[in-house]
């Protein structure tokens, strides 16, 4: 990790008064003395606004915190979930860990390449995608996977991943969850156990 | 307070120790690559696995505290092989390239490889490929053969106190570096160079030069702040090619500021490797009978009233006492060994030295710094306040320049009325110091070199006896010096003698003519364009100010090229030695003196270095005990009256450059250019 090709960086970053007022609501729930605690939250707020963390965002936060900034580069750079380059308004992460695999994450990335026209790790020429790979995401259950913005959207397959950037790209919300219609991570065809509801049995 | 048996042998130890250190007291030796006993534990590098009884896995000895009756075992299979295991892991990423490293031949990975690894690789795939950083004239950056043991991190963070390098990334992508692009600030950076165990820190002035088993090495003491840290000279044939620090926990602990490491360079350039005469305005090389003839011609029929004599703030204690014993014999008074007119000296020991000392620091509950800046003054001791802070606070408070110090300083203003003040009490600092059990007070040059420096002097030595810094088992008054020879300057009273001149003196009356003839011993800090139409000898190993104005230049030997006797700051006595050859007719100083003597007709009485020592001991006892720090008695000393309101200030601006040795070596130049330069404007992080 460097920063030599810095074009991108803006020169200064601000939080806006609502960010400003969650930064301080979350830097409140440390004992006194412990700010430093809030590091990863603050760079949260930071990356909810801006959609990524920028190095002026970094200092601000370190100083808002009393750390040396190079406390606050470690821990950004140490989480993936922290972008450190400007993403497009939707960032598709797809999982490609082994479970997904096997239920065809490589379709579902193939399909967001086509249906976006960009490779991994690149944005939209509009600005608005960001395809990016990622590890496990902890939904195995619910194989394969793609995270945007708060969302998990799951068993999904070529077509319904279509369906997702499609809509995305019209500027709607696509439903979360489980593509298939199933409830959480019950079995595909319907509960086989636990069928009937109440104390009735 | 538990105890342990460690390879069958039965150990009782604080509760705390860490097993590593437990075997430590046993002499055995666990390998380790994070761990350091000066810095805060991190238990990443895994080398140092034992096996445990009852533990299911082998434990890192480094971070595992003692326990009541576990029995340890460090030589078990499962050890050796959990070591080889660690070991093997480390080389995958790290590369093969020791005949091209500079750490070769020191090197922690090699040494352990040597015991634990294996003679061939298992790794067919490509190594990791990092980039070097940039960190400045100092230190340079392999990273590709760094092992992640964060050594460099933690004595930044902990020690330097410039938490200015951290690990980025994770796992694989882990780099040690600065993020933003920047030179190391610390004036302490250099250690890290020592402290890294493979190659991926070595020295950049040094790169390539040299190999560990060709250097000959002579432990010394460095002679370019008032520390006196204890260093290890290395040289090959005629030429030092680096300085090492060596332990000494009263003075340096392990570590050296880069000036006293890096300048070394600059002993080979602008030397004065044969005397000089000035003739038609112009120096000539003679020969060293000529340049002695020429003295002696000159000083033949002078009385004693019209000569002068400096010493630098590099002279040994062995050089000035034989350039004051030769004036004593030619009947002048007029000596000073305070270069910067300090308003030190006939007075108890107690008011020039450090009484607390370096070590005691540790001890102290208050702090009040009075005209220094530690940081720049003495780097070393810098660290040390740092520690002490560090541990759990302490109020430290600071009347003089404003400085980006290393730990939370109240700033109590610049002006030196605020003294009085705490002195008699209405100040609020005086409460906390009155509060603290061990408060101190450092008391520097910039206070001391000043018109008023005496009425200041008073003033601190009135704060101490108000706030009681003065009992039978502290002393919290401190004067930290910036000149290595002077406080064996002061020993010796190598001070205007009665009726005689001091500095002011002999430059004034050089300037209206009633000075003659100056004699500088090293002395290149003072105005030279003072000395008016005065004879000058300049006797030293530089050509710098001294040297440009001189009219005989007889060439001394620079530190590390004599057996001298230097007093640190403490008031402890520490000799250097020999570790190369002055460079061409260049001499021992006071072998030069004793010449110059006979010469004269005065010949000095002693014709070895035993009877030069011996002369020592008698014209002050305290050179006859080396190593140590007498406590001095309490007295009173410096005068009454009301301080002047300019601001208090440092003798030192620029770190790197304050001698002439450090002017004359470019590492210290290009250090000067990237940290004094822009000093204001730094990027990135500073915002």
């Amino acid at each position: 990790m460097s920063s030599t090709d810095d074009t991108f960086q803006p020169a200064s970053f601000a939080f806006t008064a609502e960010s400003l007022a969650k930064a301080k609501a979350t830097i409140a729930k440390y004992p006194a003395g412990r700010q430093k605690s809030a590091v990863m939250p603050l760079l949260d707020i930071a990356q909810r606004q801006e959609g990524w963390v920028s190095m002026a965002a970094m200092n601000v936060v370190a100083e808002m915190l009393d750390m040396a900034p190079i406390r606050v580069y470690e821990v950004a750079t140490f989480y993936t979930m922290f972008n450190l380059k400007p993403v497009g308004k939707y960032h598709l992460q797809v999982c490609t860990n082994l479970p997904c695999m096997l239920r065809g994450s490589e379709e579902i990335v193939a399909a967001c390449k086509t249906e976006l026209g960009v490779g991994l790790g690149e944005t939209t020429a509009d600005g608005l995608f960001t395809l990016s790979e990622v590890e496990c995401l902890g939904a195995c259950v619910n194989a394969p996977v793609i995270w945007i913005g708060d969302d998990y959207y799951e068993d999904l397959d070529l077509q319904s991943t279509k369906t997702i950037i499609q809509a995305l790209k019209r500027g709607e919300t696509p439903k979360a969850g489980s593509q298939t219609g199933r409830q959480g991570s019950a079995p595909a065809g319907g509960p086989t156990t636990l069928t009937t509801v109440g104390g009735d049995a | 307070m538990p105890k342990l048996t460690i390879d069958g042998r039965e150990v009782e130890v604080e509760a705390g120790t860490t097993i590593l250190q437990a075997a430590e007291i046993l002499g055995i030796e666990i390998p380790r690559f994070c761990y350091h006993e000066r810095l805060a534990i991190a238990g990443n590098c895994r080398m140092c696995l034992v096996d445990v009884e009852k533990s299911p896995k082998p434990v890192a000895s480094c971070a595992m505290p003692v326990g009541e009756g576990m029995v340890v075992r460090t030589d078990t299979p499962q050890v050796q092989k959990a070591r080889k295991g660690v070991l093997e892991f480390l080389l995958i990423n790290h590369p093969l390239d020791c005949p091209i490293c500079d750490q070769g031949g020191e090197c922690d990975l090699q040494d352990e490889v040597m015991a634990y690894g294996f003679d061939r690789g298992r790794y067919a795939e490509n190594k990791r490929a990092v980039k070097d950083k940039e960190w400045g004239p100092l230190v340079k950056t392999t990273m590709t053969r760094c092992i992640h043991c964060t050594r460099c991190i933690r004595f930044i963070t902990e020690v330097a106190g410039v938490p200015e390098l951290g690990a980025t990334g994770r796992g694989e992508h882990m780099e040690v570096g600065t993020y933003v692009e920047k030179a190391l600030s610390s004036e302490l950076s250099g250690n890290i160079i020592d402290l890294c165990p493979v190659g991926a820190l070595t020295s950049k002035p040094y790169a390539f030069t040299a190999r560990p088993w060709e250097l000959k090495k002579t432990e010394s003491i460095d002679v370019f702040d008032a520390v006196g840290s204890n260093i290890r000279v290395d040289a090959r044939a005629n030429q030092v090619m680096r300085i090492l620090p060596r332990v000494n926990d009263d003075v340096n602990e392990e570590w050296l500021g880069d000036k006293s490491r890096f300048a070394c360079d600059g002993l080979v350039r602008q030397r004065l490797d044969r005397p000089y005469l000035r003739t038609g305005g112009k120096l000539q090389p003679v020969t060293w009978s000529e340049a002695m003839a020429a003295v002696a011609a000159k000083l033949k029929g002078l009385s004693g009233a019209k000569l002068a004599a400096i010493a630098g703030d590099m002279a040994d204690a062995e050089a000035m006492i034989a350039l004051k014993d030769l004036f004593t014999a030619l009947g002048s008074p007029n000596l000073d060994c305070r270069q910067d007119g300090a308003k030190l000296g006939a007075q108890p020991r107690a008011s020039y030295l450090f009484n607390s000392t370096i070590a005691g620091i540790e001890t102290a509950d208050a702090l009040l710094l009075i005209g220094t800046n530690p940081r720049r003054e003495a780097p070393v001791l810098n660290a040390r306040i740092r520690k002490r802070w560090q541990r759990n606070g302490m109020p430290i408070a600071a009347v003089g320049p404003k400085a980006e110090l290393t730990y939370k300083v109240e700033d109590l203003g610049e002006s030196a009325a605020v003294l009085s003040a705490i002195a008699d009490g209405s100040h609020p600092f005086a409460a906390t110091l009155k509060a603290a059990k061990r408060p101190m007070l450092i008391l520097g040059q910039g206070a001391l070199a000043r018109v008023d420096g005496d009425i200041l002097l008073g003033l601190a030595r009135k704060i101490a006896d108000a706030t009681g810094m003065v009992s039978a088992e502290w002393n919290g008054f401190n004067v930290l010096h910036t000149a290595a020879a002077r406080v064996g300057g002061l020993d010796l009273g190598f001070l205007p003698g009665t009726g005689g001149r001091d500095l002011e003196g002999i430059l004034a009356g050089a300037e209206k003519g009633e000075i003659e003839v100056v004699y500088l011993l090293g002395a290149d800090e003072i105005d030279t364009s003072r000395l008016g139409k005065a004879f000058v000898i300049y006797q030293g190993h530089h050509g710098d100010a001294g040297a440009h104005r001189a009219d005989v230049v007889l060439p001394g030997a620079a530190f590390t090229e004599k057996d001298g006797t230097y007093v640190n700051t403490e008031g402890r006595v520490q000799r250097t030695q020999r570790a190369i050859f002055p460079p061409g007719e260049a001499k021992d100083d006071w072998k030069i003196l004793r010449a110059l003597s006979e010469t004269l007709g005065h010949g000095l009485p002693y014709d070895d270095l035993a009877a030069l020592r011996a002369r020592l001991a008698q014209a002050n006892p305290v050179f006859g005990q080396l190593d140590t720090v007498q406590p001095a008695s309490w007295a009173s000393f410096g005068a009454d009256g009301v301080p002047s309101a300019e601001p208090l200030t440092t003798p030192i601006d620029n770190y790197y450059m304050t001698d002439p040795i450090s002017r004359a070596s470019k590492t210290m130049a290009e250090c000067t250019a990237t940290f004094v330069g822009c000093a204001h404007k730094r990027t990135g992080t500073h915002g």
